[in-house]
């Protein structure tokens, strides 16, 4: 390692941390009265009319929505580096498929997941011996349950609301990783990822220090928030148009209590757009905002997220299409049972 | 000579990290070829489930991060 060079780093190492984190306290205690200012004195915009409603909102989320993202997924990303998928691999590996599903969605949530490690992980599972629907539960939980829908949901609803869509989302994640582990559709996998059993080497486990793990959290969420930000600009923009302009009456008649197809409607619209937790939740503010039920919102934001072609097509490589078809569609029915169930419970 | 691995499939990582090895060989004028493993089964062979992973003369020296071009010197200068 280069200690010397570490050692010389420290003092104004420490120093930008702190500083960094007293920054960004004041930005967000100063962020609501700002772009409130600047909405209505500066750009001189009538309060309650279309334009100045829309124009607010989106003033006031970027930078909400940017803070939350940089400031919590840097802590959350420092914690998660405790939790590589090589130890959670070890930690699932010769369990059954129901404790194993239970495990494996609940890791979901702190493994860090991107769609390009998809395949390695994948395989990985496999090679372990960690049955079929275990790797499934997973899969399904990571891109769906993960900080950075957690976070957001936390800073924009309350805590009520972020536990409920982690709840739900883990329920599908269990339920449909015991559905896939059911099918036996073990023959769906590629031959190579088989043949690969048994053979790959030593887990490697490489002993980080404190300065190296702010440093990596740090790296991981600048690249992210670069990754996601135009997601995010879109979503708060469509939330903005929605919040400012969308008839209240006309979110009620699609996505209201009186229409009951009102959930499979918003899944169906959901299913082709692709887009992270980020950029979905300013539309799922203004949503329900617009007066959508809690249920029917949280199916359109887990079908946005939880089914996504680009990731379809990385699986592609392990996995045949009959098998990625089956856990899109046990997918897809757990989505619209939370949304019915969500809607039934919560009045 | 020195051979050094980047393990991973292509994604951004991967190519940040590609770049920081190729600064860290200019950085020390050291004889190094830098080879990018994309075949999974290989990475696989390595023991390495994260991607981006680097491999040094045979040695795997750090799985699923980026490191810093100054970190990859250290690893080539031992």
């Amino acid at each position: 390692m280069t200690s010397i060079a570490l050692r010389r780093a420290r003092l104004p190492f420490r120093a930008g941390v702190t500083l960094a984190a007293t920054a960004w306290l004041v930005a967000w205690l100063a962020e609501a009265p700002l772009s409130d200012w600047l909405t209505f004195s500066v750009l001189g915009l009538e309060r309650g009319s279309h334009l100045g409603e829309a124009v607010a909102f989106f003033l006031l989320d970027v930078p909400k929505v940017l803070l939350l993202l940089v400031g919590i997924i840097t802590v959350v990303t420092l914690i998660r580096g405790f939790f590589p998928p090589e130890r959670v691999r070890a930690a699932l590996a010769g369990r059954g498929t129901l404790t194993g599903s239970v495990a494996a969605a609940a890791f979901g949530i702190v493994t860090p997941f991107c769609s390009c490690s998809a395949v390695p992980l994948f395989i990985g599972f496999v090679e372990a011996g960690i049955p079929l629907g275990v790797t499934f539960a997973f899969l399904i939980s990571s891109p769906m349950v993960n900080e950075v829908a957690l976070v957001l949901l936390w800073g924009l609803f309350g805590p009520g609301i972020a536990l409920v869509y982690m709840a739900a989302g883990l329920t599908v994640a269990i339920v449909g990783g015991l559905v896939i582990g059911r099918l036996g559709m073990e023959r769906y996998v590629e031959d190579y990822v088989w043949a690969l059993q048994g053979k790959a080497g030593a887990v490697v486990e490489i002993r980080l220090g404190w300065d190296d793990r702010i440093r990596d959290a740090w790296a991981y969420t600048k690249e992210l928030v670069r990754r996601i930000a135009p997601y995010l600009l879109v979503g708060i923009g469509i939330g903005a148009l929605i919040h400012g302009y969308a008839p209240t009456e006309l979110v009620a008649a699609i996505g209201g209590r009186s229409n009951p197809l009102a959930v499979p409607i918003v899944v169906l619209i959901a299913l082709p757009l692709y887009s992270n937790a980020a950029g979905t939740i300013p539309i799922v503010q203004a949503l329900l905002g617009k007066g959508m039920p809690l249920g029917t919102t949280l199916a359109f934001m887990m079908a946005i997220t939880a089914i996504s072609l680009p990731e379809f097509i990385i699986l592609r490589r392990v996995i045949r299409w009959p098998l990625i078809a089956t856990f899109a569609t046990v997918v897809t029915i757990g989505v619209l049972f939370i949304g019915y169930l969500f809607n039934a419970l919560i009045p | 000579m020195t051979k050094i691995e980047v393990l991973g499939s292509g994604c951004s990582n991967c190519i940040r990290l590609e770049k920081n090895a190729r600064e860290a060989v200019a950085a020390l004028g050291v004889d190094a070829e830098i080879v990018k493993v994309t075949d999974y089964a290989e990475i696989m062979a390595y023991g390495v489930m994260s991607t981006p992973g680097l491999v040094i003369d045979g040695r795997v020296v750090s799985v699923g991060r980026v490191p810093s071009a100054g970190d990859i010197t250290g690893w080539l200068s031992e």
